[in-house]
């Protein structure tokens, strides 16, 4: 009788695990947080509120709450903070995107991006919900390690192809489909990322062998840098062919941090970095855009710059949104962030600097400190070396998007175009940025088994 | 691999730490900077962020704000171009000018008045409404003013001399200061190029300068006050009436407008010089006061003093340091002479009103959103000019003018109409500038109306004021007498 009732607890306790309840707890204030969000761009707008709400805040509450109850049933073990943090950054560009388009409306202005949001995110979030439903271990992956390679190269050069390919605002990162648009450039993040993470493991020893020492630095074989080679060459041609400079530093620098983390020679780095300020440099004399970009970013208060077409114009325009923000912001739908060009997308975060003030970004950038902590503590927490690469790899992505992104709005490197992860408006953002939330959770889950088996 | 993880974890701190500092940069250190940036046009915005006050005449709306769903949350609405000269427009492209501008602390709800509904404000979050501002303007009056003038460039002031009120004030060509509303920056940009290139300068508001205009024989209005009052002259004194004059130190003549013979004697009184507005009697009684009289007289009247009313009227001018010649012509209100029709009214006024003159004022009273009284424009002196008994005497002059003057244009059937003509030259070839300022009944006046057409009224120099500026003063007082 009483073992009965010990097992009966024992199940119980099983089920129900303290960390999905954690999850449930912070899951329902980062929703509650989002409804405020939406009530506070109705009244801040519009004075009133009406059943829109309804339209904004719930697919996105609903669909998190049932990745959550997925959780609870497949992976249990998973973290209890990504979820959360990610819903709350998800809820909040919802709303700022959704306050965008009611000025976008006043304006008469016939592109809206809320509508599309709102589906995208529950799409995004049905793809996180099958990586868990049917990745069942994420070491499944190691066999698909060259495919996923030969992928993340195809889709990152993919924009040039004829026909599908196309070109934005003077970028090719897009591949168009049926009038359907799509960035490859988020999908390739994931296929590399796995790429890197197997490809490093099987090499990371002939890699990590090193030849002569020169300046008290050890060089590695000429052999084992032709992979950084030839990805330095790879991120060049992104940079050079397809204008883009955000994807390509994104991949170098995700390549190279991926290459320390599995080898711990700090030449790697050192030399890729070299190797690509040194092509960057050269691409700033020989490409007009990249010299722009950084004229822009140096003197950008220069009428010179301002006033250049591709100068300093969005950028000045998206500080002045900061400034008028100031400590506390406008609050939501107190500002006019719409007067920045792509407010509601690259800029999204100058929007949100204008709405929320300074506290409000010292959250933002809390919640992705936050998702990236919890992502690499995962690195931390495997003994398998494909594991820890791999979830670095995902979670530094993040914390390199980001920085790339935002340091760019904000004056801290040059001003790319790169999306900022779960803020700003796109679809295939979301679809690639919930992808590896589910992977992470997936990580995550299996860590945490070894922990507690 | 954990080394190189907290490496990275490391890395990681370090590029949001960045983000961190250059969002506080941005944010708090140099944000000052940032907002007042000229390129920065979010410091405007948000002063569409409270409903501006409205601009009443009757307590009727000839400017107001209504709620707009874009990001300046309210749209300025003008009634008329009738009122352009009054209201002004209220541009967020291109500023604010008129009463838009001269009373916005109290349109935006900034005056220190309304202190207790701003403390108000800073704890219930809601902003401070603006405060309503009712002119002293009569929309009939302004109509008539506005009509009588059109496809003139010109001006109209009418007021009342015993208040100082101002019952109309028109400049044409009138404007749409909706135009400049629009919250298109393109559109604004556009249509404030249009009205800058478009005849008649619009955006000027002619009535109390931005330009300034020669007034010709409205002028021996200041000249006679001065021998009045300084020179011991009387109505009946005379001077000697040739047919030229040579002006003094020099060998140029000048006739009297139309080569007129002025009454054809010997000599001519001061009364029938004024009467039948001759130039010879006048220099030969400028040069007689001198300079130094003058220019008294003028200044004691308001000339080089800026009047608020409270938009800020352009100073008119008496040149300084004249010579004999100068002085000469200046006494008939050529030469150098400029001046502003709202000038010329007010000692039109003074001479009205016994020799006081009020200060002219545009605003009757200032109410808050919630109707309580702000302000309530009590009537003011500006100067004693001249004595009662001179200003009887320009009056008995001026009665002459238009009962069997060179100003009998002016007259009413059933009222003695008090008043004087002008019709200036502008140079050799340039059109006449034509006056007509005078005041109704001459006993008991209820209205000064002083009328400009510049541009020669479209007829070159074949218009007097008599001609085409005398009916339009008659239309506008006939509307206020009720005649």
């Amino acid at each position: 009788m009483s073992n009965l009732i010990t097992e009966r607890i024992s199940k119980i306790v099983r089920v129900v695990p303290r960390n999905r309840n954690t999850e449930l707890t912070l899951l329902v204030f980062a929703i509650a947080l989002n409804a405020f969000e939406i009530i506070q761009v109705q009244l801040g707008t519009t004075q009133s509120l009406n059943a829109a709400f309804w339209f904004y805040f719930t697919p996105l509450a609903l669909a998190s709450l049932v990745l959550h109850l997925v959780l609870r049933l497949r992976a249990s073990e998973a973290d209890p903070l990504i979820l959360p943090v990610v819903v709350a950054l998800n809820g909040l560009g919802l709303a700022e995107i959704y306050r965008l388009d009611i000025a976008a409306k006043a304006n008469k202005q016939a592109e809206l991006f809320a509508d599309k949001q709102v589906i995208w995110t529950v799409v995004a979030i049905a793809l996180a919900i099958s990586v868990v439903l049917f990745v069942k271990s994420h070491l499944l992956l190691r066999r698909y390690v060259f495919i996923s390679g030969v992928v993340g190269i195809g889709l990152l050069l993919s924009p040039l192809l004829p026909f599908i390919g196309k070109t934005i605002n003077g970028a090719s990162l897009w591949l168009s489909i049926g009038g359907l648009t799509f960035q490859p450039g988020e999908i390739a993040k994931i296929a590399l990322t796995v790429f890197f993470a197997g490809y490093l493991v099987q090499r990371k020893d002939s890699l990590a062998m090193t030849g002569r020492t020169i300046l008290g630095i050890q060089i590695p074989k000429g052999r084992e840098l032709g992979p950084v080679l030839a990805f330095w060459l790879i991120s060049l041609l992104v940079l050079v062919v397809q204008h883009d400079l955000g994807t390509s530093l994104l991949f170098f620098g995700l390549f190279l941090v991926m290459i320390y983390t599995a080898t711990g020679k700090v030449i790697y780095p050192i030399v890729g970095l070299g190797m690509f300020l040194t092509g960057a440099l050269l691409a700033s004399r020989a490409l007009n855009y990249v010299t722009a970009r950084f004229d822009a970013w140096l003197n950008p208060f220069d009428d010179a710059h301002y006033n250049a077409n591709g100068g300093s114009y969005q950028l000045v325009q998206g500080l002045f949104g900061f400034a008028h923000g100031g400590l506390l912001g406008t609050g939501l739908g107190g500002g006019v962030p719409q007067l920045v060009p792509l407010a509601e997308s690259d800029f999204i975060i100058a929007s949100l600097g204008e709405e929320l003030g300074l506290a409000g970004l010292f959250v933002i950038f809390t919640l992705y400190v936050l998702l990236v902590a919890r992502g690499l503590r995962i690195g931390f927490s495997h003994s398998d070396e494909f594991s820890k690469l791999l979830a670095t790899g995902l979670s530094f992505a993040f914390a390199l998007q980001c920085f790339i992104v935002i340091g760019g709005v904000t004056r801290v490197v040059p001003l790319t175009g790169l999306t900022t992860p779960f803020l700003a408006a796109g679809g295939s953002s979301l679809v690639a940025n919930w992808i590896i939330v589910g992977l992470l959770l997936r990580i995550s889950d299996t860590s945490r088994r070894e922990v507690t088996q | 691999m954990n080394k190189e993880l907290k490496r990275v974890s490391a890395i990681v701190a370090v590029m949001f730490v960045a983000l961190f500092l250059a969002a506080t940069n941005i944010q708090v250190l140099s944000s000052d900077a940032l907002n007042q940036d000229p390129r920065n046009v979010r410091a405007i915005y948000d002063g569409y962020q409270t409903k501006r006050g409205a601009i009443l005449v009757d307590a009727q709306p000839i400017a107001k704000s209504d709620a707009v769903g874009d990001a300046f949350h309210f749209k300025r609405k003008y009634s008329s171009d009738i009122y352009s000269a009054v209201t002004g427009f209220y541009s967020y492209y291109q500023g604010a000018t008129g009463l838009e501008s001269s009373v916005n602390d109290y349109l935006s709800g900034k005056n220190s008045a309304q202190f207790f509904e701003q403390l108000n404000a800073l704890f219930s979050g809601n902003p401070v409404s603006g405060a309503s501002v009712e002119l002293t303007i009569d929309p009939k009056v302004q109509q008539v003013a506005y009509d009588a003038l059109a496809g003139k460039i010109g001006a109209v002031v009418a007021l009342e001399p015993a208040t100082g009120n101002i019952i109309a004030m028109v400049s044409t060509p009138g404007f749409d200061a909706n135009r400049l509303a629009v919250h298109s920056g393109t559109k604004s940009a556009a249509n404030y190029a249009a009205l800058l290139a478009a005849k008649g300068d619009p955006l000027i508001n002619k009535a109390i300068g931005g330009s300034l205009y020669t007034p010709g024989s409205v002028f021996k209005l200041v000249v006679a006050a001065a021998a009045l009052e300084y020179g011991g002259f009387t109505i009946k004194s005379t001077f000697p009436n040739p047919s030229t004059y040579t002006l003094p130190g020099t060998s140029t003549k000048i006739h009297n407008f139309a080569n007129s013979n002025c009454g054809g004697g010997q000599t001519v009184t001061m009364l029938d010089a004024l009467r039948l507005s001759c130039n010879i009697p006048f220099a030969e009684l400028g040069v007689q006061l001198g300079q130094d009289q003058i220019r008294k007289m003028a200044e004691a009247f308001g000339f080089g003093k800026t009047f608020k009313i409270p938009t800020i009227a352009t100073a008119s001018i008496f040149p300084e340091s004249l010579d004999d010649s100068q002085t000469a012509l200046s006494s008939f209100g050529q030469f150098d002479v400029r001046v502003s029709p709202l000038q010329i009214a007010l000692i039109t006024a003074a001479i009205a009103n016994g020799g006081v003159e009020m200060n002219p004022q545009l605003v009757e009273n200032v109410q808050s959103s919630n109707l309580a009284l702000l302000n309530q424009t009590q009537p003011s002196q500006f100067n004693s000019p001249i004595s009662k008994s001179t200003a009887d005497a320009l009056r008995t002059m001026m009665v002459a003018a238009v009962k069997n003057g060179a100003s009998t244009n002016g007259s009413i059937s059933g009222t003695v109409v008090a008043g004087k003509t002008g019709t200036a030259q502008n140079g050799t070839n340039e059109p006449y500038t034509l006056w007509f300022t005078g005041f109704a009944p001459a006993n008991n006046p209820k209205v000064v109306v002083t009328v400009m057409v510049a541009d020669g009224g479209g007829l070159g120099q074949s218009g007097t004021g008599n001609v085409v500026a005398a009916p339009i003063a008659k239309k506008v007082m006939q509307a206020v007498l009720g005649k």
